[in-house]
């Protein structure tokens, strides 16, 4: 990516000089963990800058043009008036959670206290706990994303201020799941900044689901990053709920680090949304751990979905597992990026990848790009991709049972679907995705589709 | 399990068998590259004004072109003026019969196991033998004259068919396609042309055999094959390379046009010289191959064995432009000690209700690396389109590297597009199975590797088969296959 073209400098040099300029207020009321890595961030994005087609990580999506659009940018944390009784409609029903709230990526003030967390979790925003207790931070911020290649990457750490925290001590099992709310809300354009980490100490066990939503019709991109420590036996799961107004674009690094016979369950669902750019990176570090991940996105008018993962199995003994599912319809483009990296006497793995696609109509497009790096011999690794339609003889069969076209259709999509949503390990959240994904499917997610609550 | 790693390691470090230079004097022009070279092998070919014009129009291209780094592969730096752009044998061959045909040469060919006569009398194969560049024989030239087949060296097309040429030069691979083709078309020395005329199954295989033969100089190749309607030929091409420690570069580039209902098998077995157990020297092989499948109901199939070189940059591809074409791509890549390979294809498929097939079959041994990438491409026209693509890759030792990087783009709904990869190494309970039954662990290694590979084996044509199993032999040797 050396030869950058004249318009791509002009881009690069606004984010930048945007940097440069509102440099004092960036680092201001920040910890000094988060300050002293912001001009090695951004002297590595400018290296690379916005990438485009010509990024072969970025092949199918290309970012400049949402990057060039004019965006409010908030470096402070404003006040932002949220009628909580849309939050709760995104409760979800028979499932008792912890309610945490976000607005426009920052740790919403009024959020109430958690007070029956058992002892020695946190959870807060990001900046807060790193003012008051540096020490749950230092070890863990930008350790995996400072590994990154990905200029997006970089952009993030130069302009995060604030994000979700988490901190789960040795041995505390988390039983009710942690529930964090993402809203966009502004009158204008607004670009956001999110830095989210996530700690699950030796043995414990935490669920988390975050759901991403916009409340006005506002155009908005979020650059955010997520980085997760898995220690030693620890068990996480973390879900993805992304439903937000076609306006909103948003590109999501999330990092996973997995210690020793660790287990991971991460899941995707993308309802509603603009660019989508799910970047999804898992390090099998330890022996013996396993990491699950699954993605699914339904997409319609002119939506753009790209889901990138990279699994490395950097010690012997792990094994992964990933399904993505994509249903295109209209002018939706997709694309699918999986690689499966295994190092040199990374012996006894088992790895294996999977991409179903399906395309309605003539002008969606799929692009898929599983990838095999294998660098050990005694391994069982395997990818498969599909791009197709509805199975004509299946449909036949139930409409021999007396169902009419619409509905068999529709019974299949959600079979489609299913093979994801049943990998989810919470009852109640898998019975509310399969609900919002039933709605998806059917058209009936006007409210969300537009999340306009007014 | 020890017994098994030894047996792997005495079979994957045999040295290269083939690895002898033979003494022709050569005729050659000073190294380096600029138009004045590229001028200079135009007019010792006495080539008409248009091909000079289209080496310099590539020349020129190829100048603003940066060496492609988006493979899997470490090529070390290669100096572009440290390369003699042309040799060929001093003496013009002409020749009637064998008997005329420099001694020398033909122990060549005998110590390769394909002597011309032999398979002029046991395989009917019309070989047109390439050694550094110039054309030395042709045989069964009437034959296939009297059906109107055209199978002659690149040179000769260019005097006698300038019309053929002209038209059809650089159709499937443009001047600028990339890199190395752009680098071929400026300084081609020589290769084949064939052209099928409407309605002709061609009765015989079409064979060359191409070797590397003088010291430092490249060889670049240009093969051109024509198939009219209804027309069917199925053409091979091998190589096998004497031993040498300076690396060799060989870019090729092969064009395939099918017109309507046309067919055309083309199938390689590859042997260039890998490079020593160390990883020194050994052939980079860089050649674009692409076939367009320009007539309704048109085939093209590759089938590649490749084995040999240091560095492989290869895709054999079919634009399937015609309504209800096809194209098959069937490979068995090895890789031993150090050499790289990334190779796989491209289908692009343009009309509509065409199809096609991708088996590629990886062996990776030693501390070799191997890479399939490919793409399958599907424009929203070509409706109905089919694809079906399988890449295996089987691991022999812990330290060499298996790769897959598919591509897939779909542009509508009635296609159906299906890749599948899997890695893996051979299975103990396999080799337990085969000891069981009185088979040592190094005939189990071959027989289970020669089954993996047999698919796409079976695809070659008799005569080639017998030489691929052979070859497959000594890439990862003798005892395994």
């Amino acid at each position: 990516m050396t030869q950058l073209i004249a318009k791509d400098i002009a881009l690069n040099e606004r984010y930048t000089s945007l940097f440069y300029e509102n440099k004092e207020a960036l680092e201001k009321g920040s910890s000094p963990i988060l300050n002293r890595m912001r001009e090695i961030a951004i002297k590595r994005f400018e290296k690379d800058g916005i990438p485009g087609f010509k990024n072969e990580n970025y092949k199918y999506t290309n970012l400049q043009p949402i990057f060039e659009k004019k965006y409010q940018h908030i470096f402070e944390y404003k006040r932002v008036e949220v009628d909580l009784n849309d939050v709760f409609r995104c409760d979800v029903p028979q499932l008792d959670t912890y309610v945490v709230l976000l607005v426009n990526g920052w740790y919403y003030a009024r959020n109430r206290e958690l007070t029956e967390l058992p002892d020695g979790v946190v959870v807060g925003g990001l900046q807060q706990v790193a003012n008051e207790h540096p020490e749950l931070v230092q070890d863990y911020l930008n350790r995996q994303a400072a590994l990154s290649d990905d200029p997006m990457v970089a952009l993030n750490t130069a302009f995060a201020k604030d994000g979700f925290f988490m901190f789960v001590p040795d041995n505390v099992h988390l039983e009710k799941p942690i529930q964090v709310i993402n809203l966009m809300r502004a009158e204008e354009s607004i670009f956001a900044t999110q830095r989210n980490l996530l700690v699950a100490g030796k043995n414990s066990q935490f669920k988390v689901v975050f759901c991403d939503h916009t409340l006005t019709q506002g155009e908005f991109l979020s650059n955010n990053v997520t980085e997760v420590f898995v220690e030693r036996d620890a068990v996480v799961d973390l879900y993805t709920v992304q439903n937000q107004n076609n306006q909103a674009n948003s590109v999501n690094a999330s990092f996973f680090k997995q210690e020793e016979n660790s287990n991971l369950l991460t899941s995707t669902a993308t309802l509603h949304g603009g660019l989508i750019r799910n970047n999804v990176k898992i390090t099998l570090d330890g022996e013996y751990s396993h990491a699950d991940v699954y993605g699914m996105s339904f997409t319609d008018k002119k939506q753009h979905v790209d889901n990138y993962t990279n699994i490395e199995h950097a010690k012997a003994n792990c094994t992964s597992n990933q399904v993505y599912k994509n249903v295109l319809d209209e002018d939706s483009v997709g694309a699918f990026a999986g690689r499966i990296h295994v190092v040199r006497d990374a012996q006894k793995t088992a790895a294996f990848q999977r991409n179903n696609n399906v395309l309605l109509t003539d002008s969606a497009k799929m692009n898929t790009k599983p990838q095999l790096i294998i660098d050990a011999d005694d391994v069982k690794c395997s990818h498969g991709a599909t791009i197709g339609q509805i199975d004509e003889e299946a449909l036949f069969y139930i409409r021999t049972r007396g169902i009419n076209e619409a509905d068999a259709r529709l019974m299949l999509m959600n079979a489609f679907a299913h093979e994801v949503i049943q990998e989810i390990r919470v009852e109640p959240l898998r019975d509310r995705i399969d609900e919002l994904v039933d709605k998806r499917l059917r058209g009936e997610l006007a409210r969300c589709h537009s999340c306009d609550m007014n | 399990m020890e017994e098994q790693d030894k047996i792997l390691h005495e079979v994957t470090s045999q040295e290269y068998k083939y690895g002898f230079t033979t003494d022709l004097e050569m005729d050659t022009i000073p190294k380096g590259l600029n138009e004045d070279v590229i001028r200079m092998i135009s007019a010792k070919k006495e080539e008409p004004e248009f091909m000079l014009q289209f080496r310099l129009d590539a020349y020129r291209k190829w100048l603003k072109m940066p060496m492609p780094e988006w493979a899997y592969l470490k090529i070390p730096p290669i100096d572009f003026q440290d390369i003699i752009y042309y040799a060929a044998p001093k003496k013009k061959a002409e020749y009637e019969s064998l008997d005329e045909v420099d001694p020398e040469l033909l122990e060549t060919f005998n110590k390769l196991g394909i002597p011309l006569e032999e398979q002029k009398v046991l395989a009917g194969v019309a070989v047109d033998a390439v050694i550094d560049s110039v054309s030395v024989k042709t045989t069964f030239k009437e034959t296939l004259a009297e059906k109107g087949i055209i199978f002659c060296s690149f040179s000769e097309a260019v005097q006698e068919h300038p019309d053929l040429v002209k038209k059809y030069i650089g159709m499937a691979v443009p001047v600028a396609d990339n890199f190395f083709a752009a680098l071929n078309s400026a300084v081609f020395s020589d290769g084949s042309f064939c052209f099928i005329p409407k309605g002709v199954k061609c009765p015989m295989e079409l064979s060359t055999y191409f070797r590397i033969n003088a010291a430092g100089t490249g060889q670049f190749e240009r093969t051109l094959i024509i198939a009219e309607d209804e027309s069917y030929v199925s053409y091979l091409e091998g190589c096998t390379a004497p031993m040498r420690d300076e690396n060799q570069l060989h870019a090729a580039v092969v064009e395939i046009i099918a017109l309507d209902r046309a067919e055309v098998k083309y199938s390689t077995v590859q042997n260039w010289y890998p490079g020593d157990k160390q990883g020194k020297g050994g052939v980079y092989n860089f050649v674009t191959k692409r076939g367009i499948c320009r007539g309704e109901s048109s085939k093209i199939s590759w089938t590649q064995v490749e084995t040999g070189s240091a560095i492989t940059w290869k895709y054999p591809s079919c634009i399937l432009m015609g309504d209800n074409s096809v194209g098959e791509f069937n490979s068995v890549a090895v890789t031993n000690n150090f050499q790289q390979a990334d190779t796989g294809t491209k289908m692009i498929h343009i009309g509509k209700n065409t199809k096609s097939t991708i088996i590629s079959k990886g062996i990776s041994a030693g501390k070799s690396d191997n890479s399939y990438r490919g793409l399958v491409k599907v424009l929203p026209g070509a409706v109905n389109s089919r694809n079906f693509s399988q890449c295996d890759s089987l691991l022999l030792g812990s330290t060499c590297g298996a790769h897959t990087f598919p591509y897939v783009e779909v542009g509508n709904k009635s296609s159906i597009v299906e890749h599948e990869a899997t890695t893996s190494k051979i299975g103990e309970d396999q080799i337990f199975y085969c000891n069981q039954r009185g088979i040592s662990t190094e005939d189990a290694i071959g027989m289970i590797v020669n089954g993996y590979a047999k698919e796409v084996l079976n695809k070659l044509p008799m005569e080639f088969a017998v030489e691929a199993q052979k070859l497959l032999q000594i890439s990862l040797e003798g005892s395994v296959g």
